[in-house]
């Protein structure tokens, strides 16, 4: 009796496993980065290919670094928000023009606005790989050692603000 | 006079030689072999060497001037793992929790295995 129950106990061992294990997302990468230093970059700003910015450029304030690109679809949706956090919050905003062209970039913001303090122009993914970045946008909380603090894969809303990303700025803020 | 000329491009010559230790042959081979190892993080189960994805191709390019500052390939699949976790590696790592992943096939053999011969007994 008992040995005729054993295949039924072996499928919910299965199953079990199964269940938890293929409603994990591989591609939710976990940053590796967290609590690490901003990786050294040197590249151009975008709209002036002469300004050279490095990581020195996040130092001494919290800044939020934010991956998008004119061909990015989910950037005109996030891109409302981030042009009203602009003047309101505290933040040091950095753009990271990943792969894009410098001209469409700019008539991009043109067009959509420019939120940002200064903007990383990464045509050729060299700050982009060593993020860690899959997809725009994607942001960074940097404190002010320069360490980062948070990654948020996606477009940031109200809610996320309010919910994942403030909290973090106000920890960093209160030390 | 004209050795003089020659010293010069010798110098030169001998410089380029320095600059580039590894043969071009050996760098296509040692990116090719590094990336068919590394996943294209933006594709479906593709290696950076296979894919056409623009991010895949700048991290092709960046194998490549890695091996030519003198990486091995360990230490530049390691680079990449760093900012990308285990996810960027196409063979997942024998550790702790990929333990089940690289054993139970075997323990499956050996129990299929004993519980064939026993059923023949």
């Amino acid at each position: 009796m008992i040995r005729s129950l054993i295949p039924l106990f072996a499928l919910l061992i299965v199953s079990i496993i199964f269940a938890v294990g293929l409603t994990k997302d591989p591609r939710s990468i976990p940053s590796q980065l967290i609590n690490q230093k901003f990786p050294s970059f040197s590249l151009s700003e975008l709209n002036d290919a002469e300004n050279i910015i490095t990581e020195k450029d996040l130092l001494n304030k919290v800044s939020l670094v934010n991956v998008f690109g004119s061909w990015c679809a989910a950037c005109i949706t996030e891109h409302p928000f981030l042009m009203g956090i602009s003047d309101k919050e505290n933040i040091n905003l950095i753009g990271m023009n990943w792969r894009d062209d410098r001209t469409k970039a700019i008539n991009w913001l043109n067009y959509y606005g420019d939120p940002y303090d200064k903007i990383i122009y990464d045509d050729e993914s060299t700050l982009a790989i060593q993020l860690g970045v899959t997809g725009a946008p994607e942001s960074f909380i940097i404190d002010f050692q320069g360490q980062i603090r948070y990654k948020h894969v996606g477009i940031i809303n109200k809610k996320i603000w309010e919910k994942d990303i403030l909290p973090v700025i106000n920890s960093i803020n209160m030390i | 006079m004209k050795k003089c000329f020659l010293i010069p491009l010798l110098a030169i010559a001998l410089s380029f030689n320095a600059i580039s230790k590894v043969p071009q042959n050996d760098i296509d081979l040692r990116s090719k072999e590094i990336g068919k190892s590394l996943r294209c993080v933006v594709c479906q189960n593709q290696s950076i060497e296979d894919s056409d994805a623009p991010l895949a191709s700048d991290m092709r390019q960046i194998v490549k001037k890695r091996i030519l500052e003198g990486d091995t390939n360990d230490e530049i699949i390691n680079y990449m793992r760093r900012q990308y976790g285990d996810f960027v590696l196409l063979k997942p790592p024998f550790q702790k929790n990929t333990l089940a992943l690289w054993i139970l096939p075997f323990m499956l053999i050996v129990a299929s295995g004993a519980w064939f011969f026993k059923a023949k007994k």
